[in-house]
């Protein structure tokens, strides 16, 4: 099982093969996404909306040809949908189906019937363990779901096994590698924490956001990507209450590209401006620093 | 001593810097430099914060403690048996010939800073981090150091003056945009972009007097100068204005995050009353048997809130972050009213829906009634102008914030008129921004206003703000 050991030679390969899937990675993703594979440990990805996040974990299950298994956390997230649950349904019809049959013989038929392979619906996390076959785990927006679900996940992610009692405690025959990724709207548990490579995902440096908007435009003339990135991180560094992510200046992009504006200037950014700020008082902000409003 | 103990006492910093390392952390992080080998410094970087720094709040110490412990080059400029053979091992081509400063005359040293000044340019025109990592280098070699009483010191205000990187601003500019136009978009966007250079150039240069002071002294002695205190533990009232501006674009994610760890604590435990019908609907799917039973939920309390700000010098900084975040919480509440005053009482509750959070607080000094004599607070007289025009804002269900260090300069203190406020709110609290053991010294009437108000907390940091708003919201 070789796959099993290592799946990237070194640091270099790492951003070799997410690149050729497009995306860019720059050297500590590269680094970090190398650890969390030597280390066979969960990468816990943190980081504002927008930067790359889910993305990562996508690139990186088509870059080792592993499936991606999700799954999205939201509030109430049980047991029942992140593991596995029983098909009530199911067992109640076998149980009718079967109520001809009498005594302790017949029940005893059932109750075995009923609590086997066939009567389990295995949710994401199950279905991530049992999978022999390479396979990428993402727990997308881990900081949605209540705090009990995290230590579900401690539990799955350490051992990379699930106990169920009517049928066994089952391990994995290949562990997954996970990705978990958090907007930070609550601090994770310092417990699962401990257990997870760390990568803080920011704003990438210019070079990088042109690299990676001429990536995902490749129609767009250089300069033109250049001048947008520029505006970008103008943006980025005032006092806004939501600032422009990657995705949103690779949107700003489309759009200029589809409008065909030739120059960046005022006239283009005011106009469009509603792409990257979606809050009306940041617009007000941009439109008056960046003086938009004289022509 | 080797890398491993190296890595040891690193982590050992890293807690004395308020940053928490578990011991299986630490032996995280040395498997992780184990796979990657020590070769490549970055990586070794990447993989250390990987493994030792879970925050981002965490992050500008790790870094800064990262660079005084695995520094570099070792010996660079100010190696102690032989700084003429070291320093050859940097020459680049164009370098002076390396000779101790003080060997130099004024004029070449004029001529070498004309030098390092010109190959700034172009590495802050090519955003060149490794000529402009090796100017820095070369600049606090020549320009940085002074002899001390023990030994040489090294000093960041020398080597940064010597260079002096915003001056090269406008010929940048020229650079950058050619023949286009000026004053417009372009200019601002390309002012941004080298503004960032500079600021880590800076940075560049302060990272490598570090490192030099930790030659010289030892990295402990240095270390402790070194790191900034984390952002959710700088002081208000000491607060630097970039600080200020780094506290206040924490306000919505810290808002957010209060929010939601919130609703968390509401959600927690049985709900309300039973809902027969969902619960009965649930029971269809299981035979008729109500498996589960499904409620209806709490209605959450919601209070409502009067803020009370003294908008002075030093403790407006303070008043703002606090009006903002309370004013991100507003969901949390039924109504919150925001009052100002220095001497004389306004409300400013429609400076908070205004569009611009960055000068607000501009906006009520500019615009609220809030001075009557010579403009030094006066809560005395605040309380009262209070009390007297918007007495009906206080009513059983409001929760009385009051915001200021209640330094009154000898003033009258009103304490009458501030007790019957309280008794008329349900609840009083007081934030003072000065450390406990401040209070009731000098001017500050804080003993007086203690024994009024429900009570009064030390609010120095945004942690401590934190802890109080979560306490002040009922679950």
């Amino acid at each position: 099982m070789s796959l099993q050991e290592h799946t990237f030679a070194d640091v270099a390969d790492v951003r070799e093969r997410l690149g050729a899937t497009g995306y860019l990675a720059d050297e500590a993703i590269a680094t970090t996404v190398f650890l969390a594979d030597r280390l066979r440990k969960p990468l816990l990805v943190e980081g504002p909306a927008g930067v790359g996040k889910t993305e990562l974990a996508k690139a990186l299950a088509s870059a080792v040809g592993a499936e991606l298994i999700r799954l999205q956390c939201y509030e109430g997230l049980d047991e029942a949908r992140a593991l596995y649950e029983w098909n009530y349904k199911k067992q109640l019809l076998r149980i009718q189906a079967g109520s001809g049959e009498s005594g302790t013989q017949g029940w005893q038929q059932a109750h075995d019937d009923i609590f086997s392979e066939e009567f389990l619906l295995s949710r994401p996390l199950l279905t991530a363990i049992r999978r022999e076959e390479p396979t990428v785990l993402l727990v997308d927006e881990t900081d949605k779901a209540d705090v009990e679900v995290e230590g579900l996940l401690l539990e799955v992610l350490s051992d990379f096994q699930v106990t169920i009692p009517e049928l066994g405690t089952i391990t994995a025959v290949r562990k997954p590698f996970v990705i978990l990724t958090s907007n930070a709207t609550r601090e994770l548990s310092e417990a699962l924490k401990r257990r997870c490579l760390y990568l803080h995902l920011d704003y990438p440096s210019a070079e990088r956001e042109k690299e990676i908007v001429l990536s995902r435009v490749p129609d767009l003339p250089e300069k033109l990507a250049e001048a947008l990135v520029r505006v970008v991180r103008a943006l980025r560094a005032m006092e806004l209450r939501k600032a422009p992510s990657i995705a949103e200046s690779i949107d700003w992009a489309h759009t200029v590209l589809a409008l065909g504006f030739d120059t960046f200037d005022e006239a283009a950014v005011a106009s469009t401006l509603g792409v990257v700020l979606k809050h009306a008082s940041d617009q007000a902000r941009a439109i008056d620093q960046l003086k938009l409003s004289a022509n | 001593m080797n890398l491993l103990d190296r890595t040891v006492t690193f982590t050992a910093a890293l807690r004395r810097a308020g940053i928490p390392v578990s011991t299986a952390e630490t032996v995280d992080a040395a498997a992780a430099v184990g796979a990657l080998g020590w070769l490549d410094r970055d990586a070794v970087r990447a993989a250390l914060a990987a493994t030792l720094c879970k925050r981002p709040l965490y992050r500008p110490a790790f870094d800064t403690l990262f660079d005084l412990y695995f520094p570099p080059r070792i010996g660079d400029g100010v190696s102690l048996e032989d700084p003429q053979a070291d320093e050859s091992g940097n020459g680049a081509p164009g370098e002076d010939p390396a000779t101790e400063p003080g060997e130099l005359t004024p004029e070449d040293l004029e001529t070498l800073r004309r030098a390092l000044r010109d190959e700034l340019r172009d590495a802050l025109r090519d955003g060149d981090d490794e000529s402009l990592r090796s100017l820095a280098r070369r600049a606090v070699n020549a320009f940085g150091s002074a002899p001390g009483s023990s030994g040489r010191s090294w000093f960041l205000y020398r080597a940064l003056r010597a260079m002096s990187a915003e001056t090269l601003t406008a010929d940048l500019l020229t650079i950058l945009l050619g023949d286009e136009e000026r004053g417009g978009l372009a200019e601002r966007a390309a002012r941004q972009t080298i503004a960032d250079r500079i600021r880590s150039f800076e940075e560049m240069v302060a990272a490598e007097v570090r490192r030099r002071m930790a030659e010289e002294r030892g990295i402990e002695a240095i270390e402790r100068t070194a790191v900034r205190p984390l952002d959710d533990q700088v002081e208000f009232l000491r607060a630097s204005q970039r600080d200020l501006v780094e506290l206040r674009r924490q306000v919505y994610p810290l808002a957010r995050r209060l929010a939601t760890r919130l609703t968390a604590r509401r959600h927690l435990g049985r709900d309300g009353r039973l809902d027969f019908r969902r619960t009965v609907r649930a029971s269809l799917a299981t035979g008729g048997v109500p498996v589960e039973t499904k409620h209806r939920p709490r209605k959450p309390h919601k209070p409502e809130l009067v803020v009370l700000c003294d908008v002075s010098g030093s403790v407006s900084s303070f008043a703002h972050f606090t009006l903002l975040l309370t004013h991100a919480l507003r969901e949390q509440f039924t109504k919150v009213r925001a009052f100002a005053f220095i001497e004389s009482t306004d409300e400013v509750t429609r400076f908070l829906r205004g569009v611009d959070v960055g000068d607000m607080m501009a906006r009520i000094s500019r615009e609220a009634n809030l001075v009557y004599y010579d403009g030094h607070s006066d809560y005395g007289r605040a309380i009262e102008v209070f009390a007297e025009r918007y007495s009906d804002a206080v009513g059983p269900r409001t929760s009385l914030l009051i915001l200021g260090d209640a330094r009154n300069n000898y003033r009258a203190t009103s304490a009458t008129v501030l007790r019957q406020l309280c008794a008329q709110a349900r609840h009083s609290y007081w934030l003072n921004p000065e450390p406990r053991a401040y209070w009731g010294s000098g001017d500050s009437a804080s003993e007086i206003y203690a024994e009024l108000v429900d009570e009064m907390v030390e609010c120095r940091n945004v942690d401590q703000l934190q802890q109080f708003v979560e306490r002040l919201l009922p679950s």
